[in-house]
């Protein structure tokens, strides 16, 4: 296993170069595994009943946490956006305050953050275990993909139930906010939906919208991939779980940005 | 037949396995032995397609596996049935939902044929009445005995079992090898199967196979083993500590 030797010099240029392929293996696995995902999405067999399993495992299993955040956020917002919009005296605009806030930006974003924290974890732990314990390579060796019950599923539940649940956040945040602002602080019922409804569009709508798609395929990805390639033992899952919600929450972020300039 | 030459595999530069030759013949009980991390499991994962050796030939009835792609490995294991080290139950499955699960997804049976033959399995193990129950609540014995009913449900031509009693209590070690047995008789498949019970397993197998430092150091029928005059085999089975000088 002796290396060959090398200069002092060259050293730093060898260990940025190892470095280096290592980070563009990795990456390109990474994507592949991505790609790998989307074609089989399209061609058969379609593993429907471990789909919809995934629907109500990332879905309908994080209904109250989304109603929960929605809500204080939109109350949050109604509270502080009216102390801001008071001081200009242009309280009116608060029932479009919170909804463009909520629907181009927080909905989105911190609904695919819960969703990360509740289900996106419990998603890497459990391929991470089936690895470790061999169930994986079970379902290999029956002849059957396991990248078609795992991951396949999880990536398409991500992407159908996102958008939803982002819908449903926005929602409970505009009343969140209603309760402040219209039932807490007196503005009237027909000002807060009125002005809404003037200035909320049908782009700021899609905006939300592309953003949930994509986090549901960002949060899935990353949670199944961490798990499918998890490490030796009980450490290795609790080490791809905790890899699993940093990576994915920055690339909500970092993503965010890059649709928020993008997108009108 | 599956007939293996010259298999090596190194992991990050550390060789495992360094030139395995090994030939079990239709319809017997082969049986592996060897020190724990000495790559029986490596060796065994090699047979399923679900490692590629760095050189040697694996052959199954005469395809030489190591090159096959994952449409062709897959036409291979439709003849397999394998029985994991922790039994790989889908935790996710009642008992019997894994026992059923090949037969859901890999043949046209119905649920009536399909409920039928589950049935006879879980009680040719011994587990009739148990399928309702999910693996987390059945102790370590039942699971490895739902383990042998799911990679026997298919009636597979070859059976590879690691380690399929290690972690259990004397009785059921002798339960499960008198189940493998049975089986064997009932289905005549080929088995291959690693463990770490001696001298139960000189009982069981037609042949005994040592691997020892990445090769067979010794292979021949029970008997031979017990009687060989290697020391390292004789240690082995004596459970001597090993002597380094
Ligand atoms: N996928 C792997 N990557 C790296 N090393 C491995 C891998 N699988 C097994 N090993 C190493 O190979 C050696 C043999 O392991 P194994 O075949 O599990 O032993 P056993 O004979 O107890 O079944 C061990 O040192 C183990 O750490
Ligand atoms: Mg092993």
């Amino acid at each position: 296993m002796a290396e060959p030797a090398v200069p002092v010099v060259v050293r730093p240029f060898e260990i940025i170069g190892r470095r280096t392929i290592e980070l563009i293996e990795v990456l390109g696995r990474f994507g592949s595994f991505f790609l790998l995902a989307l074609v089989s999405m399209v061609t058969p067999p379609f593993k429907t009943r471990a789909f919809v399993d995934r629907l109500h495992y990332i879905g309908y299993r994080s209904l109250l946490i989304i109603i929960l955040t929605g809500a204080f956020t939109g109350m949050v917002l109604g509270l502080q956006v009216s102390l801001t919009l008071s001081r200009f005296g242009s309280e009116a605009f608060l029932g479009p305050a919170v909804a463009l806030s909520l629907i181009r930006e927080l909905g989105p974003v911190l609904a695919a953050l819960m969703v990360t924290g509740r289900a996106g974890s419990a998603l890497t732990a459990e391929i991470g275990i089936m690895r470790i314990t061999e169930q994986i390579d079970a379902l290999t060796v029956m002849a059957l993909s396991p990248f078609r019950y795992l991951v396949t599923p999880s990536i398409l539940a991500g992407i159908v139930t996102f958008p939803l649940m982002t819908a449903l956040f926005d929602v409970v945040g505009i009343f969140g906010g209603y309760l402040v602002g219209v039932k807490l602080l007196g503005l009237s019922e027909g000002t807060y939906f009125g002005e809404m409804r003037t200035f909320v569009d049908l782009h700021d709508v899609m905006t939300g919208f592309w953003k949930s798609l994509s986090f549901g395929a960002i949060v899935t990805w990353v949670a199944t991939y961490k798990g499918f390639y998890v490490g030796h033992g009980a450490e290795g899952v609790a080490r791809a779980t905790t890899q699993a919600v940093v990576l994915a929450s920055v690339l909500i972020l970092v993503w965010d940005y890059f649709m928020g300039s993008i997108l009108p | 037949m599956i007939k293996v030459r010259g298999l090596t595999k190194s992991f990050g530069g550390q060789p495992v396995l360094r030139g395995v030759d090994l030939d079990v013949p239709d319809g017997s009980i082969t049986v592996i032995i060897g020190r724990s991390g000495g790559g029986k499991s490596v060796f065994l994962k090699h047979l399923l397609g679900l490692l590629r050796p760095d050189s040697g030939e694996v052959m199954i009835n005469g395809t030489d596996i190591t090159h096959l792609g994952s449409r062709a490995m897959d036409e291979v294991r439709q003849h397999y049935g394998v029985v994991f080290q922790g039994g790989a139950l889908f935790d996710s499955l009642t008992c019997f939902d894994n026992v059923a699960f090949p037969l859901r997804e890999k043949t046209e049976l119905g649920p009536d044929e399909i409920a039928k033959r589950v049935e006879q399995r879980l009680e040719q193990v011994g587990l009739a009445g148990v399928g309702a129950k999910y693996p987390a609540e059945i102790s370590g014995g039942m699971r490895k005995r739902v383990a042998i009913a799911r990679a026997l449900v298919t009636e597979p031509e070859i059976v590879f079992f690691d380690e399929p009693t290690t972690g259990l209590d004397p009785v059921l070690v002798n339960t499960i090898h008198r189940l493998i047995l049975t089986l064997h008789r009932a289905y005549g498949f080929t088995a291959v199967m690693v463990s770490h019970e001696i001298p139960e397993i000189f009982e069981l197998a037609d042949t005994v196979a040592m691997l020892h430092e990445g090769r067979i150091v010794a292979v021949g029928p029970p008997a031979a083993i017990q009687g060989s005059p290697n020391p390292v085999v004789q240690q082995f089975i004596r459970g001597e500590p090993e002597l380094k000088a």
